[in-house]
């Protein structure tokens, strides 16, 4: 009996890059290596082997899909060479029109979560409820349990990770990296405390 | 000028100064929502029409303004309004410090989140059903108003009166079926009303059939009908009773 015709080598891996492959093309949401380890019935190391044969075949400058990692799984996207033709046909809701007190809040949330109502009252020195039902609207924020007290405290969801394209809350640029100097602040209030108990 | 009459438009409350300090102290209104800065500014804007300086008016907006200011920060910190009042000023004034530097660097981070969204702003994905983006509008080519004008007279006229006539059901007389039902019955004893009719339309066939009934109360004609719906027989009378008298004698 004849053989099959074989005049590429296959990699071992390619079966299972391609059930990977196809476990990503019909998910809606990241999927993390245990997942696909789990659905695609292999171990997750051969996973991991596969998901970089993925990625090297959709990549940016390639292919009008682009594997990337993100929101603490693994996920499509189109490139960022068809994001002109994407902006034509589908609109996003989530991020349109964030205003300063939603993204302030969603800050908060962000480095400090879970936090409460309060937390965020307390450092934005307003009122956060309509920020916060706002985010929760976007799908940006969830409940994550409650305070002793009984507040109710919020997260960031894996969301708001892909929408800013984080591949986790970890890769936020440190706080003191991006806020304002804290010394000069103090020492204007210090010279105002001097002064009132002189 | 009056203080308490200046008017409001903030986000979370419009009118009066004095309705508004009404309402928080109802507790009709949550002071937290209320921007007490907007409050200062609508004052000065107010206080800068005037030429000359209302000292009168100046120390009454203070006096209100700082009591909501302190009402509003028990409100945001109520636990810890107390121990904050006892603090010595420099004590205060650090933890103010920790305070601003905290709020500066969420300020900081909302700024890097607006500057992620924006470098980010060419990722799409798939996010459940994704919404269809509005059609973008294409634009209309310059138009003559005269040109305009001309269709919208076209659009005022009167427009003609449609006719409904042909929709009409037009019946056709009685009397004209019972000549032609006689004639019939003249030439043979017995006919199907299908067979004779069949071609008509429905309201001819209600108007043969009221026909008919008007020659059976004359007694000019028999009917039968052997089944519901099976054909309807017409015989002239006298046939008829030649018909049974037969079965009789037989």
């Amino acid at each position: 009996m004849d053989a099959p015709l074989r005049l590429i080598s296959s990699n071992p891996l390619d079966q299972l890059a391609r059930t990977v492959e196809a476990l990503l093309v019909v998910a809606s949401a990241p999927l993390g290596v245990e997942e696909l380890a789990e659905a695609a019935d292999d171990d997750a190391e051969r996973v991991e082997a596969a998901l970089g044969l993925v990625g090297e075949r959709y990549r940016e400058g390639r292919s009008g899909i682009v594997l990337e990692h993100v929101a603490g799984g693994w996920a499509f996207r189109a490139s960022r060479d068809a994001a002109q033709a994407c902006a034509r046909l589908f609109e996003k809701p989530v991020q349109r029109n964030l205003s300063q007190a939603s993204l302030e809040t969603l800050a908060i949330v962000a480095y400090l979560g879970p936090c409460s109502r309060p937390d965020i009252a307390r450092i934005r020195g307003v009122s956060a409820d309509s920020a916060v039902a706002n985010l929760v609207e976007r799908g940006l924020i969830a409940e994550a349990g409650r305070e002793e007290a009984g507040a109710i405290r919020y997260r960031t969801t894996p969301l708001f990770e892909r929408i800013f394209g984080l591949e986790s809350l970890s890769a936020l640029p440190r706080l003191d990296d991006v806020g304002a100097d804290a010394d000069a602040i103090r020492e204007r209030l210090h010279t105002v405390a001097e002064k009132r108990s002189a | 000028m009056i203080v308490r009459e200046l008017e409001l438009d903030l986000d979370a409350f419009e009118g009066p100064f004095d309705l508004l300090l009404t309402l928080v102290l109802k507790e009709e209104l949550e002071l937290r929502e209320v921007d007490v800065a907007g409050i200062v500014l609508a004052f000065l804007e107010r206080l800068a029409e005037h030429e000359q300086l209302d000292l009168d008016a100046c120390g009454e907006f203070l006096v209100l303004v700082s009591a909501l200011l302190e009402l509003k920060a028990r409100g945001l910190f109520p636990e810890e309004a107390a121990e904050l009042l006892e603090l010595e000023p420099e004590v205060a004034a650090e933890e103010l410090a920790r305070r601003l530097a905290e709020y500066r660097r969420m300020k900081g981070a909302a700024q890097w989140l607006r500057e992620r969204l924006e470098s980010e702003g060419e990722r799409f994905f798939r996010l459940g059903p994704a919404a269809l983006a509005p059609r973008a509008e294409t634009p209309l080519a310059p138009q003559e108003p005269e040109k305009l004008a001309q269709v919208i007279r076209l659009l005022a006229a009167e427009p003609a009166q449609v006719s409904l006539a042909h929709m009409a059901l037009r019946f056709p007389p009685v009397s004209q079926f019972l000549e032609r039902f006689r004639a019939v019955l003249r030439r043979r004893p017995r006919f199907d009303f299908d067979q004779e009719l069949g071609g008509l339309s429905r309201v001819e066939q209600a108007v043969a059939f009221l026909a008919l009934l008007e020659l059976r109360r004359n007694g000019e004609v028999a009917i039968e009908q052997a089944a519901p719906f099976a054909p309807i027989r017409i015989s002239r009378t006298d046939v008829e009773r030649e018909d049974s008298w037969t079965l009789r004698s037989a």
